[in-house]
């Protein structure tokens, strides 16, 4: 496997490079360097002690040229309809393999960028220098492999002091008859005090192994907001593998939702670099695990300078067979003193062979902090299933209903009913019951 | 007094215990080989079994890797340019009488009169110096209630069975670095044996104390609680005042059987090194306790010395209805570096764990807490609590916290909480307003933080325990 990624790398190279400038190259170089240096990571590397890739790189995938136009394959709006949020009028940017479908998306270059980013190598490079791969440089290998084979993704650029109107749907779809490997990668600039939001959706519709490689990059200039929705809901044989780094400015806010519920194995890095005072970070999480599924967070917060808050809260439910990983670092220097972070992580374990593994970090350099963790396995609470059927409500209801609220932390401060109610039904049905009680 | 002038003061504080005895010593030369452990063994008259049981752990240890994943920097330590042997000559005592003055004198400086010990406080004791056990005092009382209390020497001459059965269970030798090479080097240690349905009568405690230059202290502690006995246990430790680092790499290995209980105390306080981080001891010590059915261990550290602490005891939940707890308030002040924890397995059903632990970093100090729960699939209904605070006083500490969580079973339940604050301006104002100035006010609050700790303390060691941390701490507010 090593080797034909390597070669997939050096055979394209001059098409992935060929609207870059040498800075952008030699980052690209240097990324698969990086990578060839040290491989795949396996369990013997402490960031990957319980979540072993193997069963990810095992498929023979089809490793084509990165950037090569699409072959046959055709996508209708019809097979993606029950993927996007319909409701929700939105820009939408779909990709297919990896690539961008024109003719299912939605761009727009009036008053800030929403597109992709095959198109901005050749039409912004200079954006494309001085933001491409500027925060990944010390990541793992994965991440590197990305930034050497990265092609395509969403490019949002947000001049200052601009509100994006709707919200950006980016989905994410892989097809085909053979097993795929995708590199997705995504690009945020905001500008002083802008604002945008995402919704990002990955799906497989292959009935092959398939495997999403993903890194964001967003950069929060002064007073920006970001909202991110992550959904992982995707099928029984996919893959995912992402990393999300997220560098802000003075006073600027950021709230990410991960939100996965589907998938054969989900690795996510959410890393929250809070770079100017009074800065602001929400990362909210639920994880819903059920069959032979592996779900991994790892979250990073760096606090950088003073003044600045984060919050964190991941929820995790974990069925027969599923595994859950949850790894939480809250990182606070010398210089970023009344740093106000917390951390909460709860899973509810519900089957004998359901596993979880936590382990929240703190490291702190500075005094005057506030900084808190709390970390929780347990079951449901024993009495409110019994006050709930003492109201005659059958027992699988009243365990979706108390499992409702559990991950309803989560999903807080989602503002769009459509969304929510897309989330709380593709929770149910997860959780197996006909939630149609208006909670 | 102005901050600088109060931290300045804390800085300034003696270790108390940094005096040197001149006590004549037998000692080996520096190094390491399957030669020395043999002489090793051959000086304390250890049957054959013993010298290979050192041997192969030798072995072992020469296969493995130092350790470097704890959150701690040092100068690597030089195997071969430490003497692993040194005892004070004059043994062969019968009666107090005949120990070396000049070690009667150190212990009166360190508080501790064997004399005394004998007639008033009841506590048990066992002394080491330089890893070789000097006195044991109480003997006569605990063997009337069949409490075997020696040293390690002793108990491999005179209890082989017991040794043989127990040495090595809890901690094998290939556990660690630094236990593979305890178990070849080794020259002493504290044994105990309780009976069944014993309650051991009085305290027993160890003291132990690095005196020669150049040398390791490498002791061992086994203690057997047998079924339905109780027993609790102090350990205590200084050092001198040495320009180079010392070495320290004990192992401690406790075993309670059915309904039994072991309550092991520390006071560690060895030589932290100067204000500039020079010197100290490096203690690398692996403590272990495994618990059968309805046994209880229950772990209680104050760690305030070292330069370099790493150490984690742990519990094996092995029976069903066992009980793991680990208390430990951990001071680093200077440069010292402590990275310090517990594991709790939980392998039986019903099995129950408590983990609080209270750490406070000042002055140029990292103070680690790493711990580990984990929940094995046959762990019905298994249950922890784990707590960890950090302090941070001034801004060039860290405090870190690395808990590792692992649950493999359903009906067991974790619950884990961790937060990192600093002495609050409005709790010192409170005080002073009240007319406690600031050195007291902080000594209030410190030990009002460390309290859940230090409750669990016997009472002389409390008293200890609390006077040392008013000691390390007084003043140090950033």
């Amino acid at each position: 496997m090593n080797d034909r990624i390597s070669a997939q790398y050096w055979l394209h190279e001059k098409e992935l490079t060929a609207y870059s400038s040498d800075a952008v190259r030699d980052r690209r170089r240097r990324a698969m360097e990086l990578f060839e240096s040290k491989g795949f990571p396996t369990q013997k590397d402490e960031d990957w002690k319980y979540s072993s890739l193997k069963p990810v790189l095992s498929p023979h995938y089809a490793l084509n040229s990165p950037c090569a136009a699409l072959e046959d394959e055709h996508l209708e709006y019809a097979d993606i309809k029950r993927f996007l949020v319909n409701e929700l009028d939105a820009y939408r940017v779909v990709f297919l393999n990896g690539r961008y479908t024109s003719w299912l998306s939605d761009t727009t270059h009036q008053g800030f960028d929403v597109c992709t980013l095959s198109s901005a190598w050749k039409k912004y490079p200079e954006t494309i220098e001085r933001y491409f791969a500027q925060l990944t440089e010390d990541l793992g290998p994965l991440a590197q492999l990305n930034t050497a084979l990265a092609w395509d993704g969403i490019y949002v650029v947000v001049p200052d002091n601009v509100v994006v109107d709707r919200p950006i749907q980016l989905l994410s779809i892989t097809s085909g008859t053979e097993p795929r490997a995708i590199q997705v990668r995504n690009l945020v600039v905001l500008g002083v005090n802008s604002q945008v939001e995402i919704i990002e959706r990955h799906q497989s519709l292959s009935d092959q192994p398939t495997w999403t490689n993903s890194v964001d990059e967003a950069f929060l200039a002064e007073g920006a907001q970001l909202r991110w929705v992550k959904l992982q809901h995707d099928g029984p044989l996919a893959s995912m593998t992402q990393h999300t780094r997220i560098h802000q400015d003075r006073s600027s806010r950021s709230q990410v939702h991960t939100i996965s519920t589907g998938g054969r194995f989900i690795r996510n890095n959410l890393d929250i670099i809070l770079n100017g005072p009074g800065a602001e970070a929400r990362m909210l999480g639920l994880t819903l695990g059920k069959g032979k599924q592996l779900v991994d967070h790892h979250t990073l917060v760096d606090h950088r300078a003073p003044h600045c808050s984060s919050h964190e809260n991941y929820k995790g439910i974990y069925d027969e067979g599923s595994k859950g990983v949850f790894n939480g670092r809250i990182y606070v220097h010398r210089e970023a003193q009344k740093t106000d972070a917390y951390q909460q992580n709860a899973n509810l374990v519900l089957h004998q062979t359901a596993e979880v593994n936590a382990k929240p970090q703190l490291e702190i350099f500075a005094d005057d902090v506030r900084c808190s963790h709390g970390c929780t396995v347990g079951q449901l609470d024993e009495d409110a299933l019994f006050y709930l059927r003492a109201r005659g409500i059958r027992e699988p209801e009243a365990r979706a209903m108390l499992m409702l609220a559990f991950a309803e932390d989560a999903l807080a401060g989602i503002d769009h009913p459509s969304l929510n109610a897309k989330l709380h039904k593709l929770i149910a049905g997860k959780l197996g019951v006909d939630l149609t009680l208006d909670l | 007094m102005s901050q600088d002038e109060l931290l300045q003061e804390v800085t300034a504080t003696d270790y108390k215990y940094g005096f040197y005895s001149d006590i004549e010593t037998d000692r080996m030369d520096a190094g390491l080989s399957e030669d020395v452990i043999r002489r090793i063994s051959a000086k304390k008259m250890e049957p054959q079994w013993m010298t290979e049981w050192r041997l192969e752990a030798y072995r072992i240890w020469l296969e493995m890797d130092e350790p470097d994943w704890a959150n701690v920097n040092y100068q690597k330590v030089d195997f071969q340019a430490i003497s692993y042997y040194a005892a004070p000559v004059k043994k062969q005592i019968s009666s107090l009488d005949e120990v070396d003055p000049e070690l009667l004198k150190t212990f009166e400086k360190l508080g501790i009169s064997l004399n005394e010990q004998k007639r008033l406080s009841g506590v048990a004791m066992d002394i080491i110096v330089d890893s070789v056990s000097v006195a044991t005092t109480f003997k006569k009382t605990l063997a009337e209630k069949g409490v075997i209390f020696c040293s390690m020497s002793e108990a491999i001459q005179d209890h082989p069975e017991l040794v043989k059965k127990y040495l090595g269970t809890v901690i094998p030798r290939t556990d660690n670095y630094y236990a593979a090479l305890n178990s070849a080097v080794f020259t002493d240690g504290s044994f105990c044996y309780i009976p069944k349905g014993v309650r051991c009568p009085m305290e027993l405690s160890t003291y132990f104390r690095i005196n020669e230059a150049n040398t390791g202290q490498f002791e061992r502690t086994l203690l057997v609680a047998d079924e339905g006995s109780f027993v609790s246990y102090l350990e205590g430790c200084t050092a001198p005042q040495r320009d180079e680092n010392q070495l320290h790499a004990a192992v401690v290995e406790l075993v309670a059987l059915d309904h039994a209980e072991i309550k092991y105390s520390t006071v560690q306080n060895w030589y932290p090194g100067d204000a500039e981080g020079k010197g100290g001891v490096y203690n690398f010590v692996t403590k272990r306790g495994i618990c059968e059915a309805y046994a209880k261990i229950s772990w209680t550290q104050v760690e305030t010395g070292s330069a370099v602490t790493w150490k984690y005891p742990s519990c094996i939940l092995k029976g069903d209805y066992s009980i793991g707890e680990f208390y430990s308030v951990a001071l680093t002040n200077h440069h010292q570096q402590a990275d310090t924890g517990t594991k709790m397995i939980h392998l039986g059903r019903n099995t129950k764990s408590t983990i609080i632990s209270k750490g406070i970093s000042a002055g140029q100090s990292h103070n680690s807490y790493r711990g580990l729960v984990r929940m094995g699939p046959r762990a019905e209904n298994a249950r922890n609590f784990s707590q960890c605070d950090s302090l941070l006083m001034g801004d060039r500490c860290g405090a870190h916290t690395f808990p590792y969580i692992e649950v493999k079973n359903s009906t067991a339940r974790t619950e884990h909480e961790a937060t990192t604050s600093k002495i609050g301006e409005d709790q010192i104002f409170y005080c002073q307003q009240r007319g406690l100035n600031m050195e007291a006010a902080i000594a209030l609050i410190i030990n009002g933080y460390a309290k859940e700790v230090l409750n669990q303390l016997p009472m002389e060691f409390a008293v200890e325990a609390q006077k040392l941390l008013a000691i390390s701490l007084e003043g140090s507010v950033g």
